[in-house]
């Protein structure tokens, strides 16, 4: 196992939570306020672990795994992406669909879990977590298929790595719609601005807050943790479509990398500071906005 | 220069994805503004070299197209207490989707009929495309200057595919077809703002009295 | 320097009537400008013009018959506006002859054109240059047909450009040419690209036949020709389809001498066959005589796509029909024009007992109606018979009958309409008759039993040299 991709897996488990930070600071700039420290959310996930969990007694099995589960699977699903530009530490033929799926499986037991309280505000919260997913599901495998159409090569760890860089000089409108797409997506999945509103307090506009306001302590600190963890992997999906590191060093890559997320971080605060939310029903037309662009750039790749 | 042809015509058909996609009307009049002026910059970037022709016909087409047109259509929509919204009668999703579906169409098309050199090689399938995309705004928006909006985009469809041609089009018979539409949006123009004042609304839909 | 007069007098005139600032003069204008034209017609027909512009701008026999039937027509049509204006002091009259002109001079643009692109520039301006003569009443009901109409004329146009544009495109194989002329195009038909050809002619059939109003495009005539003005609606039905005739026949001389007959004239056939049969269907039972009169335009729009798929003999009757479709619906509009010009609307029981109230007027319509519907011996009999028997000789059984039958069923409901208005019981409402407003139609009425009777040699000689182009001969 090369040390560089183990060294760029602990790097990203550590700044996962730097972004969120980095995304509120940016924000909080822009408008005109201080805004917390950036380094907030560490400070929020370690008092959240020393703190005790309350349990609700309509609760089962369930709402106490899917945090676990969440991380598991965030942690499992970053092993798949090159994290250092070269290869990442799993890798086989398809595994674009595992990324994908596991994230869902995260995803959806904390949807599960949501149910299990029998709350309404949760249930609500769940329904519309799932409808934003489903959306975003088809824009997420579009980028796949055109980010394999462009380096012909069926597993993340190839494709993001040495053939992208090759593939890049011919194909550049695609591959820049493509890199647009992935960005929609990825405020999608992160519960971002135009689609969530983090910063929102009342319930009834909240998706995905609002899914998760029965735990607290360590699983509430989970939670955000694997939130925050999945926010850095489609920043890095991102990071190594734009910026393909084949030819750089390891410890370079693994800069670039860092630095490429922070840059993430910030343009999703820029986002948040000059978009509204949207309306819940216009959510599915800016997803499918995201589809189309995709599809756009594979039909481009399917004929350039 | 290829790369900027291609860039070009990529934003080309983004605008019409912006049309398609937008609920806001003003939003739509933005976008065909902004096709109009990348529409002008396209023959500076398929022949360089900027012969007096290739400026004038670029210069004109901004300038009629990008800012002439619109400014107009915004000024026909002014006047009434008009529902600054899209109202479609196919959703917008569904828009979006047949947008694409264009776009694979055309390349799809473009396929069969043989094709010019290289470099401009884009210019049929992305004029194919944007011809079908000017169809459909054209016959599923209700609102009178979404119709008009969808005829500009037809339009330019046409003039792109045209693009193809510019030595064996001469320069009257660009100035003539500029001119044609630009009456042509004109006059279209004027009869909106004629709907508008007399149904107080811009809603073709209510324009149903003369029936068989 | 005859080519460029027969464009720049109108458009002179137009400029000159719309600065003119009471009615008399621009009514004087009117006029002026009309016999100047035909002036210059007549002197064409003796002299013929050479080509300018590198042969961007000439007159062949097409050209001059379709020039000729626009000027004679808007001529007389011309008289009867002046008196129509005189009457209905319009609102908004004041460039009322300036846009007539206006459509003279586009539509001379098309006739004398030799450049596909030029002659979709003329024919743009004849759209635009209608707009606002159908709008002239400012109510709501011409508000929506104006709408309609600049909606899917404007698309169908577009279309056409894309066809003028694909037919570029497939002379780009033959270098030497000078692109998309006529001349050029027919002497290099071998050597132009078959698929880009086809893909022009289907796109240039379908823009040209939604201005003549060929089904399925033509949704927006009987709305247009409803509201218009009865002389804006004559003047549409009979010198408008024509140019747009032309454009078509032009595309099909090219298609002619590159050989895809075959793959056209099945496009033309369906085309004309389902106009007809769209204009049976809504013919019967409907009231409104302006509507009618539309439905009637639809048929022999038909009729002309049916005998330019033909070939053979039906060339020259296409072209004939052409001449005699626009006398006749001159004829019937300004007829009917006189009688509507009381009445407010067209249906029952407001106008019937014409021939009492109006007698000459009421006579005009039932000269119209028999010449309409191809009866001798007027005109359209003659033109009409030769493209039926172009259907026997080239074997299209089928079609012939078709066409037949459909011709009955249309005289049939034409028939009840017509009659039913011009006799019955006599409508109280209804000033007297203007004898200025009935003398233009009587000419009209004349030409059409005259082209029945007799055609000049010169005519004979032309209309055989344009169906010889169009791939066809003449009687």
């Amino acid at each position: 196992m090369k040390w560089s991709v183990v060294v760029s897996l602990a790097m990203l488990f550590v700044i996962a939570p730097l972004l969120p930070g980095i995304a509120a600071k940016t924000r909080a700039r822009l408008t005109g306020r201080r805004g917390a420290p950036v380094l907030q959310p560490y400070r929020d996930l370690a008092r959240l672990w020393r703190k005790g969990a309350v349990y609700s007694r309509d609760t089962s099995r369930v709402f106490r795994f899917a945090p676990i589960v969440l991380v598991a699977t965030a942690a499992f699903a970053a092993s798949l992406v090159p994290l250092d530009g070269q290869r990442a530490m799993l890798s086989f033929s398809g595994d674009f669909v595992a990324f994908a799926y596991l994230l869902a499986l995260g995803r959806f037991l904390l949807v599960l879990a949501a149910l299990d309280t029998g709350s309404s505000f949760e249930g609500m919260g769940a329904s519309r977590e799932v409808t934003v997913a489903a959306f975003a599901e088809p824009a997420l495998f579009l980028a796949f298929v055109a980010l394999v159409l462009a380096t012909g090569n069926l597993s993340l760890g190839g494709a993001l790595g040495g053939p992208l860089s090759q593939a890049w000089p011919g194909a550049v409108p695609a591959l820049a719609m493509v890199t647009v797409s992935l960005f929609l997506v990825l405020l999608a999945e992160g519960s971002r601005v135009p689609v969530d509103d983090p910063a929102t307090h009342l319930e009834l506009t909240m998706i995905h807050e609002v899914m998760v306001l029965d735990h607290s302590g360590p699983d509430f600190a989970m939670i955000l943790y694997g939130h925050a963890l999945k926010l850095a992997l489609f920043g890095s999906l991102l990071v190594g479509t734009l910026i393909p590191r084949a030819a750089l060093t390891a410890p370079l890559a693994i800069a670039v990398l860092a630095l490429g997320l922070v840059v993430v971080a910030v343009a999703v605060g820029i986002v948040e500071s000059v978009m509204a939310r949207l309306r819940l029903n216009r959510v599915p037309q800016f997803l499918t906005a995201a589809s189309a662009l995709a599809a756009l750039g594979v039909i481009l790749l399917l004929v350039g | 220069m290829p790369r900027v042809v291609e860039l070009l015509l990529l934003l080309v058909i983004l605008t019409s994805f912006i049309v398609l996609g937008t609920t806001r009307l003003s939003a739509c009049i933005r976008a065909v503004a902004v096709q109009g002026l990348l529409l002008g910059l396209l023959p500076l970037a398929l022949y360089p070299g900027g012969s007096l022709h290739i400026w004038g016909l670029a210069g004109g087409t901004v300038l009629l197209k990008g800012v002439i047109l619109p400014r107009f259509l915004r000024w026909a929509i002014r006047e009434a207490a008009v529902r600054r919204e899209v109202e479609p009668r196919v959703g917008f999703a569904l828009s979006l989707l047949v947008g694409v579906v264009a776009v694979a169409a055309a390349f799809a098309i473009s396929r069969i009929l043989p094709l010019p050199e290289r470099e401009r090689a884009m210019l049929v399938p992305v004029a194919l495309a944007t011809v079908i995309i000017g169809l459909f705004v054209l016959t599923t928006r209700s609102k009178a200057v979404l119709q008009v909006v969808g005829y500009l985009i037809l339009e330019n469809g046409v003039y792109l595919f045209g693009l193809t041609h510019v030595e064996r089009v001469p320069f009257l018979v660009e100035v003539g077809v500029l001119l044609d539409v630009f009456v042509a949006v004109f006059i279209m123009g004027i009869v909106v703002f004629h709907i508008n004042r007399e149904f107080d609304s811009l809603d073709s839909t209510r324009l149903t009295e003369l029936t068989d | 320097m005859l080519l460029l007069a027969l464009i720049a007098v109108p458009a002179l005139a137009a400029v000159i009537a719309y600065a003119r600032r009471t009615p008399q003069w621009r009514a004087t204008w009117l006029i002026v400008g009309a016999l100047l034209h035909l002036a210059l017609v007549t002197v064409a027909w003796v002299v013929p013009p050479l080509p300018l512009f590198k042969g961007w701008l000439a007159l062949d026999s097409l050209g001059l018959i379709v020039l000729t039937t626009v000027s004679a027509l808007f001529a007389v049509v011309g008289f009867y506006a002046v008196g129509y204006l005189r009457r209905e002091s319009p609102r908004g009259g004041r460039a009322f002859a300036s846009y007539l002109l206006a459509f003279l001079a586009a539509a001379s643009l098309v006739a004398v054109s030799h450049h596909f692109a030029v002659l979709w520039v003329g024919l743009e301006a004849t759209t635009l240059a209608v707009a606002p003569l159908i709008y002239h009443r400012h109510d709501r009901r011409s508000l929506e047909a104006v709408w309609k109409y600049l909606v899917i004329s404007s698309v169908g146009i577009a279309l056409a450009l894309l066809g003028v544009f694909f037919l570029a495109t497939a002379q780009a194989g033959a270098p030497s040419a000078r692109p998309l002329v006529l001349e050029d195009l027919i002497t290099d038909a071998a050597r132009l690209q078959p698929a880009w050809l086809k893909a022009a002619f289907i796109f240039l059939l379908v823009g040209f036949g939604t201005k003549m109003g060929l089904a399925p495009m033509h949704t927006w005539k009987p709305d247009t020709y409803g509201e218009a003005p009865s002389l804006v609606g004559g003047l549409m039905a009979g010198a408008l389809t024509s140019c747009a005739f032309l454009g078509l026949a032009r595309i099909t001389q090219v298609a002619v001498a590159a050989d895809i007959a075959p793959f056209v004239q099945p496009l033309l056939l369906g085309f004309g066959l389902l106009s007809l049969v769209v204009a049976a269907a809504f013919l019967v039972g409907q009231t409104d005589l302006k509507r009618l009169l539309a439905y009637s335009s639809v048929e022999h729009m038909g009729l002309l796509a049916i005998g330019l798929g033909l070939g053979g003999v039906g060339a020259y009757g296409a072209v004939l029909h052409m001449i005699n479709n626009a006398f006749v619906k001159g004829l019937l509009f300004l007829a009917v024009g006189n009688v509507l010009l009381p009445a407010r609307d067209g249906t029952p029981p407001g106008v019937s007992g014409v021939l009492h109230r109006a007698p000459v007027s009421g006579f005009l319509l039932l000269i119209g109606l028999f010449a309409v519907t191809g009866s001798p011996p007027f005109g359209p009999f003659l033109s009409e018979f030769a493209i039926l028997s172009a259907a026997f000789h080239g074997g299209h059984y089928w079609i012939a009958a078709t066409v037949l039958g459909l011709l009955a069923v249309i005289f049939v409901s034409l028939g009840a309409r017509v009659l039913g208005a011009v006799y019955g019981a006599a409508a109280p409402t209804g000033a007297r008759e203007s004898a200025w407003l009935a003398a233009a139609p009587v000419v009209l009425a004349l030409v059409v039993l005259g082209l029945g009777v007799f055609i000049p040699r010169p005519l004979f000689q032309a209309l055989a040299a344009a169906a010889g182009t169009l791939g066809g001969w003449a009687p």
